[in-house]
């Protein structure tokens, strides 16, 4: 079965316990978990999760099943098919020194990413984007010597005056 | 007035109509103990391992239609509960189980008999709670009943620190519960009715498969309006088995790898499974590319992930079995498919349930044959796990609504006998038949001194091959005949059972087998009867592990015996 990546927004109640329920939910029933994202919605005790997960649409439909039927979870969507706004965040230190700062530079401004953090042999760069513009970053800054990524894994959101979800 | 967070549970539960408790105590949850001495309307009953409790939670859950209770102590007494309570998972059977937990100020610092439960059981709950304060502990009773009561029915764990369960505050029940995550639903909707009505009104072949959803809603008079009205026969699953009469006219069977061959033939020919609360489990649809390839199939189910999780489906119908099929058969016109009914029971001519005739030895089908006819089909019976627990739905024909207790899902051995003393608990006035395998037996048998102790009425009938039978036979099928670890030694279960002050027999030769039946039938409380069967006896029919319905294997044997089948309402 073909599989693809789906993004998949839920609104959980902010407990203990939530993010550790829906985790092992993926572990038990075998689906792959590219990204997760938590952080506090519109709504008061409620938090908001972006899941991108890898699978076929029924393997998918049937995570979006199985993670509705959560007590504290209130509401999961699939918004893989609609007209979405999807950006991640993403911390690179890379190596620089005096004669690779200025093409590092440079590379960074192309993708209107941010310095953030500059040191004798390093710089620390900002990027915000979908998943293919950070990739493309990181691969252009690999050839300088990565020495620490962070990522915040995918959050969405549908374009337009609806709410996702 | 205020009151202790033991007290509060204790009203809380009077609150929730439970009269009984399965359990034992320790340390961790003696505050709790000790409050019961206030409560004598809550009656408890110990018993001798934490699995039992959780089982005869189920057991009395499964016979009354209550969410069952047990309590348990922290650390070890809570892991022991762990296979009940996934048992009760599985078979979607609503138990509360509260369990005694360490001091808060101990949490997270490995204390004595610490262990973290809410953690184990994540995956095995339909919820679960770690009480963090006093305050909190009547809405959490009161969310856990609910939760495990309504929508698909299962197992809730509420853990409690023991200084939970003594620090004092306002006891206060009136709280509406706020559940903005969980709101199941119980209404079919019209268009999708219309649309089951419609492929049921074109079905030249239909077949009714009658799952557990049919028992845990009581829809059997809706099932059997369905059925009647439209002329559908309606086959089981293994738990929806005395869902519908075994001797109605229409009763045709259970699916699966060891239902009748006819059932899993007609689910081959059919062209129209209406699929009733139950989930497609491997073991009843067999290779599921090869299940019932002629079909459309309509699935109700109150759990919408079950739609669509093993096989595909044409008109999906979520709610409450009950309430679906009492909207439902309002579209539903009086029919008859006569040639479908003729070529059915040609079917039912061509394979029926037979047994081999040998006279001269004791059957384990011709023992649970006698079984039913002693008890005219309608006894409560329990079984536990393996070959016994086959020819009991094989052989045993319930005539009465939610007669077999057995375990479906998890498949756990040692049910029979802790499930048997929650469904004496439950139906005090009826006979209870516990049908155990000696292997299966041998894991809970301690629940003896229980079913002793509180003078039980349970007639237990164990089937003694010596053999871990059903193993056995998968080795002597798919292993070589290299039986290894299956021959099985067992104590003197009539010694046994007299240690426990419990009247028994050995029954060795078949002529034996009707007497001792009526002996154990006209005591007053428990009787334990030892058959010693033939040891090398397969169940058949089969359909082997990987293969489809259709390719069901019956027994290869050339003498075979079958008993008359009544075709009366």
């Amino acid at each position: 079965m073909a599989t693809q990546k789906h993004t998949i927004v839920a609104l959980v109640l902010d407990k203990p316990g939530v993010f550790n329920r829906i985790s092992s939910l993926f572990r038990r029933r075998g689906f792959n978990m590219e990204s997760i994202a938590v952080g506090h919605s519109e709504l008061p005790n409620i938090s908001r999760v972006t899941i991108v997960v890898d699978g076929s649409t029924v393997q998918v439909e049937q995570v979006r099943k199985q993670l509705e039927k959560n007590i504290d979870v209130v509401k999961v969507t699939d918004i893989t098919l609609r007209d979405t706004i999807i950006r991640e965040l993403a911390l690179i230190k890379v190596h620089a020194n005096s004669t690779t700062r200025s093409e590092i530079i440079q590379i960074v401004d192309i993708f209107r990413a941010k310095i953030v953090d500059v040191s004798g042999d390093s710089l620390t760069v900002e990027v915000t984007g979908d998943t293919p513009k950070v990739d493309t970053l990181y691969k252009l800054l690999k050839v300088f010597g990565i020495k620490e990524i962070a990522r915040t894994g995918c959050i969405a959101m549908t374009r337009g005056d609806n709410a996702s979800i | 007035m205020k009151m202790t967070g033991s007290q509060i549970l204790c009203e809380s539960l009077i609150k929730e109509g439970v009269d009984v408790i399965f359990g034992i105590l320790g340390g961790s949850i003696l505050p709790l103990y000790d409050t019961l001495t206030e409560y004598p309307q809550l009656r408890h009953v110990l018993v001798r391992h934490e699995q039992a409790a959780a089982h005869a939670a189920e057991g009395y859950a499964r016979v009354t239609g209550k969410p069952g209770v047990c309590f348990a102590t922290s650390g070890p007494g809570a892991t022991n509960l762990v296979t009940g309570i996934a048992d009760a998972f599985l078979d979607s059977t609503p138990v509360i189980a509260v369990t005694g937990q360490v001091a808060t100020p101990f949490i997270g610092k490995d204390a004595f008999q610490e262990i973290d439960i809410t953690g184990i059981t994540l995956p095995i709950t339909k919820h679960n709670y770690l009480v963090s304060d006093a305050a909190s502990v009547a809405q959490t009773v009161k969310e856990a009943f609910y939760v495990a009561r309504s929508g698909r029915p299962g197992p809730i764990l509420i853990d409690i620190p023991k200084d939970i369960q003594v620090n004092p505050v306002e006891f206060d029940y009136s709280a509406k519960l706020v559940m903005p995550g969980y709101k199941p639903t119980v209404n079919g909707h019209p268009t999708q009715l219309k649309k089951a009505a419609k492929l049921i009104a074109e079905a030249q072949r239909p077949v009714i498969i009658a799952g557990h959803g049919v028992i845990i809603s009581e829809a059997y008079e809706e099932l059997k309006e369905l059925a009647e009205k439209a002329q559908i026969p309606v086959i089981s699953t293994l738990l929806g088995i005395s869902s519908f009469p075994g001797s109605h006219i229409l009763s045709y069977g259970w699916l699966g790898m060891h239902g009748m061959a006819y059932s899993n033939k007609a689910i081959d020919a059919c062209d129209l499974v209406i699929a009733i609360g139950m989930r497609f489990d491997d073991r009843a649809t067999g290779k599921v590319s090869g299940f019932a390839p002629r079909a459309k199939v309509i699935h109700i189910d109150i759990d919408p992930a079950e739609i669509g999780k093993n096989v595909k489906v044409d008109v999906p119908i979520v709610g409450d079995v009950r309430n679906v099929l009492r909207s439902m058969n309002k579209y539903i016109e009086t029919m008859q498919h006569e040639e479908w009914m003729a070529e059915l029971e040609e079917l039912r001519a061509k394979h029926p349930l037979s047994v081999p005739d040998c006279s001269d030895k004791i059957l384990p089908q011709y023992v649970i044959h006698k079984i039913c006819q002693a008890t005219d089909g309608k006894a409560t019976v329990v079984t536990g796990v393996g070959q016994h627990q086959m020819w009991t739905a094989q052989y045993y024909t319930f005539n009465r609504h939610n007669g077999l207790l057995t375990s479906g899902g998890l498949g756990t051995m040692g049910f029979e006998l802790p499930a048997s003393v929650g469904a004496a608990v439950g139906r005090p006035d009826e006979d209870i038949w516990c049908i155990a395998g000696d292997g299966s037996f041998q894991m809970t048998m301690q629940e003896l001194g229980t079913i002793a102790q509180e003078n039980l009425n349970i007639k237990i009938a164990i089937m003694n091959n010596g053999y871990l039978g059903m193993v056995r036979q998968w080795q002597e099928m798919f292993y070589g005949k290299r039986y290894m670890a299956t021959p099985l030694g067992g104590p003197n279960f009539v010694k046994l059972a007299e240690a426990y002050c419990i009247p028994a027999l050995d029954v060795k030769r078949r002529e034996d087998v009707e007497p001792a039946i009526q002996k154990a039938k006209d005591h007053e409380g428990c009787f334990l009867l030892n058959f010693i069967v033939e040891p090398e006896e397969n169940v058949y029919p089969m359909v082997p592990p990987g293969a489809s319905l259709a390719e069901v294997m019956e027994t290869p044997r050339k003498e075979v015996l079958t008993w008359p089948r009544k075709s009366t309402l």
